[in-house]
């Protein structure tokens, strides 16, 4: 009996494992995925980042230029975030189980949310090319919208943590809409939501590389425009650039969340 | 928890009435931080409105087109260069994409994880690795397959590589976060069993920590769809995201923009549909 489970156990995660790997083949036939190929491509770009993806002496003569797209790029995916929260937090009010106000309120801007979440930041970036061109305005509305719809259900997922309790005990009082939000919930979710800004930012950098190839502003241009004349030692140092403002904004958003919490 | 003015009137022996009124909110530590933080995000968010690239173009018309736009896409959406069988196969490639490297990212982060986990492995193993993918992390997606595009050319392989390397640094993280949850006293157990390292890790830490792997990798899948669609219009990676990029930025359709957009955001719902489900299950 008992040989018999554990035997039962080992075939089933046979199957499973079997099914996976067709998955995987199936997929590979589909996008032409050559498993040779790739195996052989890893070395090879090892062996090129080496010989040709540094920073060299030309390159540093760029620093002026990259360092103040960084920083537009920089302060496009802060004011992005920061805007967007305070917009987030209001429709996170409404759709938030705990704080809604109406039903009909609540489903409307859930389905926004949700809508502006599961667009990618790409296709945003797209549409709006049309309508703003290639100016910092376009990135900027692009990681508006995704933070947006990012930041409101994460901050619907933490109104609905933290209020429940001492919501239904202010209502109980007869508190008023307004100081159940002001004088509840809001300061007892403040540092989850100031944690979940910072972490939007990071993520705004990362994605404001992608925007920026895609709209020509910010860092994103700057790494297209060296990458496309194959002037690979100044695009390695925009790839350095970002990293580092990257580890940097992780490290002081670390920083902010101990000394928070 | 330093504060910074504590005394209330009854301590300090006057009379309570005429004493000064008793601060209800104390400056903590964290108060002050938060307080600093909002001001700081609020002044670099002014700094950028002043500094932006403008570009002589105007913020209301831009925001009155842009609404228009959304109009067209979302209400007329049509099929013009692709058709809607194209359109499936190519959301198909975006999928598969997605899979391939879901999996293979998968894969190689279980064995990264196992010596990430602290208690699995040694400390400074397991920092190295953290700070290795940490650094992996931090090189957006987009100039991952770029950089591998130099030497592997554009197409499945370097969008597929280069797409993997989040999703490894990513199952790494969440795969050794949940091993490191393990309960110590089952590896001792084992241990004193005589146990060999890979018997612990196939029969225990595997075993207790499947499911929520499992749904980790899920979530990843549900990024990297979003991740496939983004590579195909930025990186030539090819799938739907393609189609979108050749749209805005050569045939200047909208409609049909509006009809690859539907057909990717069915997609997304259903999976985070699926993902919100797998999360519940294992929460409960």
């Amino acid at each position: 009996m008992k040989h018999d489970l554990l035997y039962r156990k080992k075939a089933q995660s046979l199957v499973i494992l079997l099914i996976l790997v067709v998955i995987a083949y199936l997929a590979m036939i589909i996008t032409q995925f050559n498993i040779f190929q790739s195996l052989v491509s890893i070395p090879k770009a090892i062996v090129w980042s080496v010989t040709n993806f540094y920073p060299n002496a030309s390159a540093l003569t760029k620093i002026p230029d990259i360092w103040s797209r960084l920083q537009e790029t920089l302060l496009i995916s802060i004011a992005a975030a920061s805007v967007a929260s305070v917009f987030a937090f209001v429709f996170a009010l409404f759709g938030s189980r705990v704080t809604e106000v109406n039903r009909i309120l609540a489903l409307i801007s859930r389905f926004v949310a949700n809508v502006f979440r599961n667009i990618d930041v790409s296709i945003w970036a797209l549409v709006l090319l049309f309508s703003f061109g290639q100016s910092s305005l376009t990135g900027y509305f692009a990681l508006f919208v995704a933070s947006f719809g990012f930041l409101t259900r994460a901050f619907m997922e933490t109104i609905d943590e933290v209020g429940a309790d001492s919501v239904e005990a202010l209502r109980a009082t007869g508190a008023s809409y307004a100081s159940i939000v002001f004088q509840a919930v809001l300061p007892m979710s403040v540092p989850q939501l100031i944690s979940w800004v910072l972490f939007m930012i990071e993520t705004n950098i990362r994605s404001a590389t992608l925007v920026g190839i895609l709209t020509g502003s910010g860092i994103g241009f700057i790494f297209d425009l060296y990458y496309k004349g194959m002037d690979y030692h100044s695009a390695s140092l925009v790839v350095l650039s970002i990293v580092l403002s990257i580890l940097i904004t992780e490290w002081i958003s670390n920083y902010v969340r101990r000394a928070m919490l | 928890m330093k504060m910074i003015r504590t005394a209330g009137p009854a301590l300090t022996g006057r009379d309570p009435f005429t004493a000064k009124r008793i601060r209800i909110k104390l400056l903590t530590r964290s108060a002050l931080v938060i307080r600093m933080t909002i001001l700081m995000l609020a002044l670099l968010t002014l700094l950028g409105f002043l500094t932006f690239n403008y570009q002589g173009v105007n913020f209301f018309k831009g925001v009155a087109a842009t609404l228009s736009n959304f109009k067209v896409i979302f209400i007329q959406p049509a099929f013009a260069h692709v058709t809607f069988q194209g359109a499936i196969g190519e959301l198909l490639i975006t999928l598969s994409l997605g899979i391939l490297t879901t999996l293979l990212g998968a894969v190689i982060a279980l064995f990264l994880s196992l010596f990430a986990a602290k208690n699995l492995s040694n400390r400074m193993t397991s920092n190295i690795v953290k700070e290795l993918v940490a650094i992996i992390r931090a090189v957006p997606t987009v100039l991952w397959v770029l950089i591998f595009a130099v030497s592997a050319g554009l197409g499945s392989v370097a969008a597929v590589i280069g797409m993997s390397f989040h999703s490894i640094s990513y199952l790494t993280k969440a795969y050794s976060e949940s091993f490191e949850e393990m309960d110590r006293g089952t590896i001792e157990a084992l241990e004193g069993c005589g146990a060999s390292w890979w018997q612990i890790v196939w029969q225990a830490v595997i075993p207790s920590s499947l499911t929520s792997m499992i749904s980790w990798t899920f979530i990843r899948f549900e990024v990297n769809f979003g991740v496939a669609v983004a590579m195909g219009a930025a990186a030539g990676a090819g799938g739907i995201g393609y189609d979108m990029f050749m749209d805005s930025s050569y045939y200047y359709n909208l409609h049909e923009m509006g009809a690859i957009a539907y057909f990717i955001l069915i997609v997304a719902m259903i999976l985070e549909y699926g993902s919100v489900k797998i999360k519940d299950k294992i929460r409960a």
